[in-house]
């Protein structure tokens, strides 16, 4: 039952990551949009994708922050206060993102809508790279068992920030790969062309920060790096074969199933992480899936939940998706 | 900021984080409760004005209806995120807690977690699809928003009640060895708790919107688009107010048996007594009760329908296990009991007039009334947080785990409290200011709209056809 629960955890990562990270990642293009004319057409492009979803995109971090602390609470204890600094700051980025994206759509004075945009813009950078230390700093055993006290060096070691940085990357990845197709479906050219230029871009920075972290992690963590190219090999390498994929599918100008497969690299490196440290929650300690304070009762109301989010939470994702495809929600012509 | 007296009385009692970190849980979820309020039981108002319009081709109220929506999206927002901030904040401030009860009161958060989701996902819907969606198909799109803000406001309350009267869970050495789903879920306070919460939302939902409408008749907007506004929040809220003062005694009943020493706190009741009375008001120091009024008997009454029935009070525990300041507890209480009775006579009056007159109250002071029944029911609303929290320490989890154990080990906490108390000042500042702009937008239309079909253009409204293709 524990194991059920790690992958239902994981696969919410997962969803986050390929959804609400998305989110962000527009928000990284709006930042790099350059002035306000020039930026115009990405921007609202970005700003049309996000509108209607970001909100029910962001609900993952919140299911799988439920998942983590009913289920592993001594684990979430240990990482709550270890990272306590890159969370806060994480938190800090989430705040200023949505309250800044959802005043900007209301204020119509240029330098107020300059100002919140600015915080929704600049936020979306600095949440994922807080968020990517805090997986990096868990992932190299940086999080005692009994934390009781902050630490800065857990989540400012080379991996961790190059884990940062690759969050970052991942997410503007991912934004660009979907405002492609966005902008091939609305017949725009040139933001397609625009978009198609930052995805490759964007995979290029991506692929070189993951091999990066991987040489560091060889040389720093030589066991786990042992089992990324051990049982995980099989998925590291469905992550390079994806974006290289993605690379080339963009040069060669066809859209069709990009978005799947651009997802499908980034839960391939979500996946191999979390199947390169199965059993253990944090590694160089004995908190494992089934000892990190849960009981079997806790485990099947959990997998309950996650049945439940089947059932009832797919379906409307779905039939939100499908609106916003087709165009129905929002307020342009 | 509203929860600056928190501040300081949390300061007051000493510890180490154990102060900033109340008082930065304080200010959160003072802070949040307010858009939680709204995101609950807007919708419903939102849907009210949306079905009165489809139905009776009601041109005012589908105006309203969509006006309020926008508005909605503002606070759904900026409460999404705050609602975040407290998520994190479990871990962040308080570990221990986590550490040791994560599994139990975890389970009806995840139950909430599938609410959250399809209220987030049915707002993207409704609030973005007015354009698009026929009629009756929009209606129906934000029905979902409505019902899973009451559930998910359930799964939150349940986390509450169990912290109150925790129970479903067998503690073997300090390890959880079993947990009992429902009975976490359905612990013996979440029975009043529940619709004790859900009714309050709907009070500052309801009275929230008709304040805005008392202001503008007030100021001599007297039509029928300010009369229709102030209906749809009012009538709800005034309804709904006498059951809530139902739920609200029979609470208080439940709490002299469930947590008497909170009870004590809030009724002022010292030793364990028959014959106890009743302290309206009045500064509980140093064994003392000053400028409170008594009334003989009132409180044995109410607990148990005779002047003989016997009160617990706070003697029955050690110094130790008391609620540090009762006075707080007590004028909380009151201050609640107080407001909620004269949203009751404001509701008791505007049915008085309807049934005799067929018309709204014509005096000056009902709308005056009207318009400070919004900040009323929140101020009522927070009290009754301030007499459930502070009446519930030391303990973080009733009887088992305090609220010191709970706090983080992490120091640093006095730094994120002042840059929470700036940044919510800030954030809500901005909201109001959001709200306030809004409201001048649509009044502008409104005058817009109103411009005679031959009068002479108006610079920067009319152009010439030339540039309108532009």
């Amino acid at each position: 039952m524990a194991e059920a629960v790690g992958a239902i955890l994981l696969a919410g990562i997962t969803l986050y990551a390929v959804l609400g990270g998305a989110d962000f990642g527009g928000g990284l293009w709006d930042l790099l949009a350059g002035t306000t004319a020039r930026g115009r057409a990405p921007r609202e492009l970005i700003d049309e994708s996000i509108t209607p979803v970001w909100e029910a995109n962001h609900v993952w971090l919140i299911f799988d922050l439920v998942i983590f602390w009913t289920a592993f609470p001594h684990a979430f204890a240990s990482v709550m206060t270890a990272l306590a600094l890159p969370i806060w700051l994480a938190l800090a980025g989430i705040v200023l993102r949505g309250a800044g994206f959802a005043f900007r759509k209301e204020i119509t004075r240029l330098g107020q809508q300059r100002a919140a945009g600015a915080a929704f813009a600049f936020s979306s950078l600095l949440t994922p790279f807080f968020m990517g230390t805090v997986v990096g700093a868990i992932a190299t055993g940086a999080v005692p068992a009994n934390a009781s006290h902050a630490s800065l060096a857990a989540w400012t070691s080379p991996t961790a920030l190059l884990t940062g940085f690759l969050f970052v990357a991942a997410c503007g990845y991912l934004a660009a790969v979907y405002l492609v197709v966005e902008a091939g479906r609305r017949g725009d050219r040139p933001m397609r062309a625009y978009f198609t230029r930052r995805a490759q871009g964007a995979a290029v920075a991506a692929g070189g920060l993951s091999l990066a972290a991987l040489f560091e992690v060889q040389n720093s963590d030589p066991a786990f790096f042992n089992r990324l190219t051990g049982r995980a090999l099989p998925l590291v390498v469905l992550a390079g074969v994806c974006g290289l994929a993605v690379f080339t599918l963009l040069t060669a100008g066809r859209t069709k199933g990009i978005r799947a497969i651009a997802a499908l690299g980034v839960a391939a490196v979500i996946w191999a992480w979390g199947v390169a440290q199965y059993p253990v929650l944090l590694p160089g300690t004995g908190v494992t899936l089934t000892n990190a304070g849960a009981t079997q009762a806790t485990f099947v109301a959990l997998v309950v939940v996650a049945v439940a989010a089947v059932i009832l939470v797919v379906p409307s994702f779905a039939l939100l998706y499908a609106l916003q495809g087709r165009r129905v929600l929002g307020g342009g012509e | 900021m509203r929860a600056s007296g928190m501040v300081l009385l949390a300061a007051a009692q000493g510890g180490t984080q154990v102060v900033p970190a109340r008082a930065q849980m304080a200010a959160t979820l003072g802070f949040h409760i307010i858009l939680a309020c709204f995101g609950i039981a807007l919708p419903s108002i939102v849907l009210l004005a949306e079905f009165i319009g489809l139905r009776r081709h009601n041109e005012t109220a589908l105006l309203l209806a969509r006006r309020w929506s926008q508005a909605m999206g503002v606070l759904i927002a900026v409460g999404a995120v705050t609602g975040t901030v407290l998520s994190f904040e479990l871990g962040l401030l308080w570990p221990g807690l986590m550490r040791q009860y994560g599994s139990v009161l975890g389970v009806p958060f995840g139950v909430e977690g599938l609410f959250f989701f399809l209220e987030a996902i049915f707002a993207g819907i409704y609030l973005w699809g007015w354009r698009r969606l026929p009629g009756w198909a929009h209606w129906w799109s934000g029905v979902p928003i409505a019902v899973s803000g009451i559930f998910g406001a359930m799964a939150v309350i349940a986390v509450n009640s169990w912290m109150n009267t925790p129970g479903g869970f067998t503690e073997v050495d300090g390890q959880i060895t079993s947990v009992n789903v429902w009975q976490v879920f359905f612990s013996r306070s979440a029975i009043y708790e529940m619709p004790h919460m859900i009714l309050a939302a709907y009070m500052v939902a309801g009275f929230g919107v008709a304040s805005v409408y008392a202001v503008g008749i007030l100021r001599g907007r007297r039509d029928r688009y300010h009369y229709t506004g102030f209906a749809l929040g009012f009538v709800p809220a005034a309804v709904l107010t006498p059951f809530q003062i139902f739920v609200g005694d029979t609470a208080a009943r439940a709490i002299a048996h469930d947590q008497p020493v909170k009870f004590a706190a809030m009724e002022y009741v010292a030793r364990t007594s028959r014959q106890v009375p009743e302290w309206l008001g009045g500064a509980y120091v140093n064994g003392h009760i000053y400028a409170g009024i008594k009334i003989p008997y009132m409180d044995s009454l109410l607990v148990g329908f005779g002047p003989g029935t016997k009160v617990i009070g706070w003697d029955s525990v050690p110094p130790a296990d008391r609620p540090p300041v009762v006075w707080l507890i007590h004028l909380a209480f009151d201050v609640m009991v107080g407001l909620g009775s004269l949203l009751l006579l404001v509701g008791l009056w505007a049915a008085w007039t309807w049934w005799r007159r067929r018309r709204w109250p014509r005096p000056r002071v009902f709308w005056a009334l009207g318009a400070v029944s919004g900040l009323a029911a929140v101020v009522a609303m927070e009290c009754g947080w301030v007499v459930t929290e502070e009446g519930r320490q030391p303990w973080v989890v009733y009887g088992l785990q305090t609220t010191a154990q709970a706090a983080t080990t992490n120091g640093g906490i006095l730094t994120s409290l002042s840059i929470v108390v700036v940044g919510y000042g800030v954030l809500g500042a901005a909201t109001i200011a959001i709200l306030l702009m809004l409201s001048r937008r649509w009044r502008r239309d409104d005058r817009d709209d109103a411009s005679v079909p031959y009068g002479p253009p108006r610079a920067g409204v009319d152009r010439p056809a030339s540039h309108v293709e532009s």
